[in-house]
């Protein structure tokens, strides 16, 4: 059996799988944060707390009113994004103006809360979510073994992704919503209303992260950190893939799970650090991102 | 000289001896017996110490009855956030500047490690409750603090012994990369070579770590019998739970949880534990006495105590009779009364407090319930063997702390 790099390559395949499904999560995410940054112009630090939010209430739904996961994957974005458009209604419209550095804090203390109230409330230590019945078990793909439930974060994350790059830059809606951004007295001259389309794609935002949140409950522990283990990671994928761009945050997300896998192989103890080394890298090279386009 | 003068000079002396026992009987610092409580409050270690641990410290105040000998009992808490800069800077303002005579709590080893320096150069007392590193009364033992609830020696001693004698003979070793798991990692490792075993490959992860499906491939891979989870808190929860999902344990191999707590087992469920074997220095359902003080507690905060919140209690209460008994706060007594007296509890049967720091108590192997034995919620553990604590820690002959006389 010839070897790469001194491993076999069905463990090497079986570890870029692994690495592609947490990759779709850093896609997910990362697409949520891209979306709100390129056309808000908001950096949200709460996004991490969403994704949380969008576990927990999928946690609570099955616990407290039986809501199966099928249903609570549609039920639980719709009532975060609508927590979402609350907060942008109230709080954040006023800072649009401002620096971003003021949307910043804002979120970020706005994740605080949110989290600090979940620790209170729930304990650190996460509550338990089932794989849904026709999830669980696994095909043996021959090079390793694949939980069904893993196969199907891949196939979900990829599909919502590219959907929305569809409906971003090839739709009739993208096209305003871009053109909003661009030049809002202008939209608002042709009758459109760019408030609500903010709002709106807020919510959209918000509504990716908590999907990535139900997806996620069944393989990690639903605890109220989850999402500020994770957010970090995600932001340095925007920076990498370049702020505010679609496509360069999904394609970015995937592969920087791929290095992160690799790099848990080949040298675990620096798989946590990686995707900064990445970053810093491409900051000096590429300052705009490796997607993004010089100002 | 004459007979006169020396019944002068002796009477002299022994009136200085006495004054000099008396300043030190009945003086108190401030007037006041000032605790500290430093855990990790919010993050990942919290829920087996952090706000459950202070509420069993305030229970040790109020059981004594508010004040010793006439002196009010007074505590603060800080939220370590498991960094050892963090705790260290936070104990050495709490002694300059609030005056506290000592600190319990102390969760993740490289917090304790570092706060102990602290203490030792101030001469203050450290009573370690949550951290698990043997090293913390070995190469890092100091005279000021004392290890109460269990360490990394004591638990592959218990489990992993007991893993290697049933037929799991080869390992492969998941190691949280920092001061507590290395130590766990060294301790797992010498005690399955000495009973025959192989540790066959090994992993370091960072801490903390979420996705754990990259590294539990790599122990599937690597063959080994039994796979050795040397790390704490969501690490081990997540690294359960990703075993399950990737069907380890139907595979034909084993998994051995070196440090299991009961929120651990709780929080993931009888389904995903069921069977696993851990060590334990409490266990809330075993005697009338720990379910006495353990219902106590519940009704307090709603859930059973781990061992690390149990063990808070226990070392606070006896620096508290410490101190009663000493009649001060001044370190060195209170220390020397402490080592003194065994310990005598809900929590420990004749605990010593050993030179090296160490409190040498029993410890238990227990095994997580089928989700059919389990007639509660708590009811968690099956208690199989008691491991006396000769047994389970290491013997001041293996020491290398500084202040064991060879």
């Amino acid at each position: 059996m010839t070897e790469l790099l001194g491993i076999p390559p069905q463990v090497l395949f079986g570890q870029m799988l692994i690495g592609l499904i947490n990759g779709s999560f850093y896609a997910l995410l990362s697409l949520g944060l891209a979306i709100i940054f390129g056309l808000l112009n908001i950096i949200n630090f709460s996004h991490g707390a969403q994704y949380m939010l969008g576990a927990f209430a999928a946690w609570l739904g099955l616990q407290y009113f039986g809501v199966n996961y099928w249903v609570a994957l549609v039920l639980a974005p719709v009532c975060v994004a609508a927590f979402g458009i609350l907060l942008e209604r109230t709080l954040l419209r006023r800072l649009y103006r401002e620096d971003h550095l003021y949307g910043l804090l804002l979120t970020f203390g706005l994740a605080l809360i949110i989290e600090g109230s979940f620790v209170h409330w729930f304990g650190v230590s996460g509550q338990p979510y089932a794989v849904p019945e026709s999830l669980q078990g696994g095909q043996n793909l021959g090079f390793m073994f694949l939980p069904t439930y893993r196969g199907w974060i891949i196939v979900a994350s990829l599909v919502v992704c590219f959907g929305t790059w569809y409906m971003i830059e090839r739709t009739r809606l993208g096209a305003y919503l871009r053109a909003g951004t661009e030049n809002p007295q202008l939209m608002q001259a042709f009758g459109i209303n760019v408030p609500l389309l903010i709002t709106l794609t807020y919510g959209y935002g918000v509504a990716l992260a908590a999907l990535a949140g139900v997806l996620a409950a069944p393989i990690y522990q639903v605890s109220p950190v989850m999402g500020s283990n994770l957010l970090i990671t995600v932001f340095a994928v925007v920076v990498i893939g370049g702020m505010g761009s679609i496509l360069g945050s999904i394609l970015t997300g995937l592969l920087m799970g791929l290095i992160e896998g690799l790099t848990k192989v080949f040298y675990p103890e620096a798989s946590s650090t990686v995707i900064f080394l990445v970053m810093i890298i491409i900051l000096l090279v590429r300052p705009a991102g490796l997607f993004g386009k010089e100002a | 000289m004459t007979l006169t003068k020396k019944l002068l000079a002796t009477a002299v002396m022994s009136a200085m001896a006495a004054t000099s026992t008396l300043a030190q009987a009945g003086q108190y610092s401030d007037d006041e017996i000032r605790v500290a409580y430093l855990a990790d409050m919010s993050g990942t270690y919290s829920a087996l110490s952090g706000p459950g641990g202070l509420e069993a410290a305030k229970m040790a105040i109020e059981d004594i009855g508010g004040s010793i000998n006439g002196k009010k009992i007074t505590i603060v808490s800080a939220d370590d956030q498991n960094k050892p800069d963090i705790g260290a800077n936070k104990v050495r303002q709490w002694i300059d500047v609030d005056n506290i005579d000592m600190v319990a709590g102390m969760v993740a080893s490289s917090v304790t490690i570092a706060v102990n320096k602290v203490v030792e150069q101030k001469n203050k007392i450290s009573l370690v409750s949550g951290s698990a590193a043997s090293s913390i009364t070995n190469e890092y033992c100091t005279p000021n603090s004392i290890h109460w609830v269990y360490d990394t020696y004591a638990l592959a001693h218990g489990t992993a012994k007991a893993v290697v004698q049933e037929g799991g003979k080869s390992w492969f070793m998941l190691t949280a990369d920092y001061a507590f798991g290395h130590a766990l990692e060294r301790d797992v490792e010498k005690v399955v070579q000495e009973n025959g075993g192989e540790i066959v490959d090994k992993v370091r992860h960072p801490f903390p770590t979420s996705d754990f499906s990259s590294f539990i491939l790599q122990a599937q891979g690597s063959g080994a019998q039994v796979i050795g989870l040397a790390n704490a808190g969501a690490d081990t929860t997540n690294s359960l739970k990703t075993a399950s999902e990737f069907g380890i344990t139907q595979a034909g191999q084993k998994l051995a949880g070196l440090l299991i707590f009961l929120n651990d087992v709780h929080s993931l469920g009888l389904k995903v534990t069921q069977g696993l074997q851990l060590t334990t220095g409490f266990y809330w359902d075993r005697t009338e006495e720990t379910r006495a003080w353990s219902q106590r507690y519940f009704e307090r905060t709603g859930r059973m105590p781990t061992m690390v919140q149990a063990g808070v209690y226990s070392s606070l209460m006896h620096y508290f009779k410490a101190v009663q008994a000493a009649d001060t706060d001044e370190t060195q007594a209170v220390l020397q009364q402490m080592r003194d007296t065994p310990v005598n509890d809900f929590f420990a049967q004749n605990g010593k407090i050993r030179i090296d720091g160490r409190m040498v108590h029993d410890m238990y192997l227990a095994e997580v319930k089928k989700p059919a034995d389990s007639t509660n919620e708590w009811d968690l553990y099956k208690v199989l063997r008691t491991i006396p604590g000769d047994e389970a820690y290491r013997p001041l002959s293996e020491s290398q702390c500084k202040l064991v006389q060879k």
